[in-house]
């Protein structure tokens, strides 16, 4: 099925305005050499079996289990709003808001969208969004070094594991020198940081919530970064900004994260976007599109886009970032759901992952053999270990309805018997019991 | 299609003691503990309002949007056909939206992802098909993604085989994502001017051409909308120096099914399936823009990657130690991956060659109809998009941005303007090929019409355009006076 | 005191081992209202036509070319917050910076008065 009306009078008549004899005739300053045969792809199918074939494969995937896995995406509850507004097709259809009166409700979303992440963030100013966490955490190292003017990067090892391999993969071609920095136990060692902090220092680059669940407290790192005028980059879990203090209250830099807990289903990893937030002082290098209040011929206010004289249609290979596109739908699924939710029920979000992560903790480690490993402070997200390697238990548990969690061992040599376990506020009491229950008999039965 | 004229409030505009609107499921557990040091002292100022005022907030703000769904939306280089709505059926199906992206990296999880492990492979496949490429990867998120992706992947092949070479060379017509993807990837960038006939100077591509150059990135048809008839020459030289050939698939929708990159001498590409595959624009994203490669680069591919096996499961193969390493979190936008996969399944082969076809039969009847009226700086056969100057109607002191604003007025959303950068005044129009003949005579008459009163009463345009929600926004006040949230 | 321009639309006001730079009007109008300019830092060393700093308007950007080498003595901070001074004052209260000229001898490369107004005529 394809999606052109054209009729063969039409055709006719158009060819015949045109002035050549077939549509043939319009590819013929292509060298008949350089044209392929048929392309070896099968027919195209009706809408309703090409739906059907890929329904198919949707049933096949195994979604209804209890879903207990993180690392940096989360089953979260998405209100029915949220779609209701995002799948309005003047939003959908729409285009990058280029010409400005004719996208009002696409540049005043995202505005409102950028409000709100400051909000969250507590910083000044933000982008109207970025591809996703692991790239946006990238791009603020790329910014770290351009404010700064210096090569130098540490990395905390309790950075997503991913994250890291994006920020390598993005920085292998630039001259500079990544220093990772070992986790001490399950949280940062901020003597090894502080120690490896100077004036060739541009950022240091932490994630809270870090990969293991514990928060660390960056305020002592600020500090020494800011006095030999070093950046603190930090990558947060935004839903649990619902309780933890502001990135920018916290001595952060760059709030970075990836936004896919806030309002936009799991769907295998994306789409998704990535924040930025920064200063008013450092606007000029945010890399991406940013939305900005004018007013307009009238008086009246209007959204623009601005300082597009950053961005690479105007400085090309001197712009602060490739970066063309945002990730415009995600980010207002964002702003639908924080407006939805509103201020107090992000609150109590929040509070509820608590909650039920603390109880989950409490009970799972109640078991005979396991442990809690986090001394540090967590949010919902925690690692326990099992007196067994976990890749079997996980197995186990998935046959029995459970996605019990992510084995650590995977990326974190000399923990593959430790389990990184999220809970978030669509678990309930009666799941997290069923959990335990099954965990104990897999280990001891 | 009525619109709202009335200013409307943002959304945070809200006495701060409303009721809380949503209700989350009440906590069965007991409250849990967080240290003070780390507590926020005041919420977070998000809005609070009722979910009828936040629905008609945003309902209100979405007919303020011109959108494919409503209006023609013409826009070089875009390719803003329609998008199916089955496309968002396939992605909304809880069977993918529920699906955890850790699930395959679980020991078992292979088996309970198959679905979706299947989808990214046959798309693969698929587009590696369309542009005759061996393999592709849909991780990058976007098209300059891709574009970055592609470049870095260049890179790790030179620096594998030990060259040091430290320059890209791209013409002057070229999108801005080319030299700023290049840029990202460590590269310096050399510019090619465009000739007379209407693409990359060859002499001076000679000229430029030598051992440091890594890649030559080429957009073909280019963004004039010709078709470049020395491209096999370009790919010819540029590999007897052992350079690579990139290719910018912004404009594929010109030669889906007609020409394949991989056979013209491209090495990599990568495609936008937000323009070609018909997956939504979302009013600037989220896309997709998977890169395809030839056999030379397939060990650098990013991870990880998703493999069919023998007995026909397919797997994720994480270890590759040649890999670029991962451009994103997880396998791409899944999301979107999945609306390019129905597409592709719907169209199918003769589909995907129709849309090629109605594109550029669209384009030409647009461009043989409003030759009259505005100038054309290359008056030759074009290909999915035609560019026009508005150097005519400068003479009156209508500029390209009048003539956009007044289709605004109109109803129409205008084409791209002052891009490429070497024609002046450009007007670029891509009609797409899922216009009907009718949408493409309402809009050739209002050009018409705008063309006739550019000669009678220049003045007029600088009032357009009337009837919108705002007027002629004062850039250059946003750009001194920067305001990017309503807080402080 | 004479002042010398160069191709790329710069100026430089010179007397004796002292330059005073910035960009003409011309160069000005065809940046459109310009919204930031990047000072180069002080003591910031540059050769003939090398680099000096950048200029945005809303729909561009441009770097500045020095028209003559020297160090970087002083720079204009009311561009700071009134970029548009430019656009009504380039060869005036629009100048960018102030340098210690390491070679003053280096204007025979550039255009005197005339001659500039020559050339923008070819422009046309």
């Amino acid at each position: 099925m394809d999606y052109c009306s054209h009729s063969v009078r039409e055709i006719r008549e158009m060819l015949s305005e045109i002035g050549v004899p077939s549509i043939e005739s319009l590819f013929s300053p292509i060298p008949a050499e350089l044209r392929t045969k048929q392309l070896d792809l099968p027919e195209g199918l009706s809408e309703y079996e090409s739906l059907h074939r890929i329904t198919d494969l949707a049933g096949s995937t195994l979604t209804d289990r209890v879903c207990f896995l993180g690392g940096g995406a989360y089953d979260h509850i998405i209100p029915a709003a949220v779609g209701a507004l995002a799948n309005r097709a003047e939003f959908v259809t729409a285009y990058t808001p280029y010409q400005p009166e004719s996208s009002q409700g696409t540049l005043q979303a995202l505005f409102e969208y950028q409000t709100a992440m400051c909000a969250l963030t507590g910083m000044e100013v933000t982008n109207a969004s970025m591809y996703d966490g692991a790239s946006a955490l990238a791009e603020s190292v790329l910014m770290a070094m351009r404010i700064t003017d210096r090569k130098r990067v540490l990395v905390d090892e309790g950075v997503n594991p991913v994250y890291r391999r994006v920020i390598a993969t993005y920085l292998v071609n630039h001259d500079c020198e990544i220093v990772e920095i070992p986790l001490r136990k399950d949280l940062a060692d901020e003597a090894a940081i502080l120690a490896g902090i100077d004036d060739r220092t541009a950022c240091v680059v932490i994630q809270n919530p870090n990969f293991l669940g514990s928060i660390l407290d960056i305020r002592k790192i600020a500090e020494k970064a800011h006095s030999v005028e070093a950046l603190v980059v930090e990558s947060i879990y935004p839903v649990s900004l619902g309780i933890l203090e502001s990135p920018a209250a916290r001595g952060a830099d760059i709030s970075t994260g990836d936004g896919q807990s806030l309002g936009n289903p799991l769907s295998f990893g994306g789409p998704s976007f990535g924040f930025l937030a920064v200063k008013k002082t450092h606007i000029r290098q945010l890399p991406g599109r940013i939305v900005g209040e004018t007013i307009d011929r009238d008086g009246k206010r209007a959204f623009v886009l601005t300082l597009q004289a950053r961005e690479q249609h105007i400085k090309r290979h001197k712009a602060t970032s490739n970066i063309c596109s945002n990730q415009s739908l995600c980010a207002l699924r964002a702003l639908f759901h924080m407006s939805v939710i509103g201020r107090e029920g992000f609150a109590e979000l929040a509070q509820l992952n608590l909650d039920l992560a603390a109880y989950a903790r409490k009970t799972l480690s109640a078991i005979k053999g396991v442990k809690t490993v986090n001394e540090a402070p967590v949010f919902n997200e925690f690692v326990l270990e099992l007196p067994v390697e976990t890749n079997m238990v996980v197995e186990k548990l998935a046959k029995k309805g459970y996605y019990a969690g992510i084995p650590l061992g995977k990326f974190y040599p000399g923990r593959e018997k430790q389990l990184l376990v999220a809970v978030t506020e669509k678990r309930t009491k009666s799941e997290i019991d069923g959990f335990a229950r099954l965990l104990e008999e897999s280990l001891w039965r | 299609m009525a619109l709202i004229h009335s200013d409307l409030d943002l959304i945070f505009h809200n006495p701060s003691d409303r009721k809380k609107g949503y209700r989350f499921p009440k906590s069965e557990v007991p409250s849990a503990e967080f240290p003070q040091s780390l507590s926020r002292k005041d919420k977070a100022q998000l809005p609070e309002t009722s979910e009828l005022d936040v629905v008609r907030h945003f309902t209100n703000l979405s007919h303020r949007n011109f959108s494919v769904d409503t209006h023609f939306y013409p826009l070089g280089s875009c390719t803003m056909k329609y998008n199916p709505k089955a496309a968002e059926d396939a992605a909304s199906l809880p069977g993918f939206t529920e699906l955890h992206p850790w699930t395959p990296f679980l020991p078992g999880g292979e088996e309970a992802s198959q679905g979706a492990l299947a989808v990214i492979h046959e798309l693969g496949k698929t587009l590696a098909e369309a542009v005759g490429m061996d393999e592709v990867t849909c991780q990058p998120l976007a098209g300059a993604h891709g574009e970055m992706t592609g470049i870095m992947l260049v890179a790790a092949y030179h620096r594998t085989k030990g060259n040091r070479r430290k320059t890209v060379i791209v013409p002057d017509s070229s999108h801005g994502t080319n030299p700023a993807s290049a840029a990202m990837a460590g590269y310096e960038i050399v510019t090619i001017p465009t000739a007379p006939y209407g693409d990359m100077d060859l002499d001076a591509f000679r000229a430029a051409m030598n051992d440091d150059v890594a890649a030559v990135m080429m957009t073909c048809p280019n963004t004039l909308g010709l078709f470049n008839p020395h491209i096999r020459e370009i790919a010819d030289i540029a590999h007897q120096y052992g350079a690579l050939m990139y290719y910018d698939g912004a404009n594929f929708n010109a030669i889906l099914g007609k020409v394949r990159p991989g056979d013209v001498g491209f090495d990599v590409v990568h495609m936008n399936v937000h323009k070609t595959f018909g997956t939504p624009h979302g009013g600037g994203g989220p896309g997709a823009g998977p890169v395809g490669v030839k056999r030379s680069l397939v060990p650098f591919l990013p991870v990880p990657r998703v493999v069919k096996k023998s007995d026909g499961k397919y797997a994720l193969e994480t270890n590759r130690k040649d890999s670029i390493g991962s451009v994103a979190n997880f396998f791409g936008n899944f999301g979107v991956l999945l609306r390019a996969y129905y597409y592709i399944l719907a169209n199918g082969r003769e589909g995907l060659v129709r849309v090629s076809e109605m594109a550029v039969l669209n384009a030409n009847y647009i461009m043989s109809r409003l030759k009259p009226y505005y100038d054309l700086p290359f008056d030759k056969t074009c290909m999915h998009e035609c560019v026009f100057s508005a150097s005519r109607q400068v003479k009156q002191g209508v500029h390209a941005i009048d003539i956009a604003k007044a289709l605004i007025e109109r109803g129409f959303h205008p084409p791209t303007v002052y891009f490429p950068m070497i024609v002046k005044e450009a007007v670029m129009i891509e009609p797409t090929e899922t216009e009907s003949k009718e949408t493409l005579d309402e809009f050739i008459d209002a050009m018409i019409e705008i063309a006739k009163l550019a000669e009678t009463d220049p003045a007029s345009f600088a009032e357009m355009p009337s009837g919108m929600p705002v007027r002629r926004p004062d850039e250059t006040r946003a750009a001194r006076e920067i305001r990017v949230t309503c807080l402080g | 005191m004479s002042t010398f321009y160069s191709k790329d639309h710069e100026w430089v006001l010179v007397e004796g081992s002292a330059g005073i730079v910035g960009i003409t009007s011309y160069a000005a109008h065809q940046l459109g209202d310009i919204t930031f300019v990047e000072l180069p830092k002080k003591g910031k060393i540059v050769k003939q036509f090398e680099a000096l700093c950048s200029i945005e308007s809303v729909k561009a950007a441009s770097d500045i070319y020095c028209p003559l080498s020297g160090k970087v003595l002083e720079t204009n901070a009311a561009l700071d917050t009134e970029p548009q001074v430019i656009n009504t004052d380039a060869q005036g209260e629009g100048w960018i910076a102030k340098l210690e000229l390491a070679n003053p001898s280096e204007t025979s490369n550039l255009m005197d008065e005339a001659a500039y107004r020559s050339y923008l005529k070819t422009l046309e």
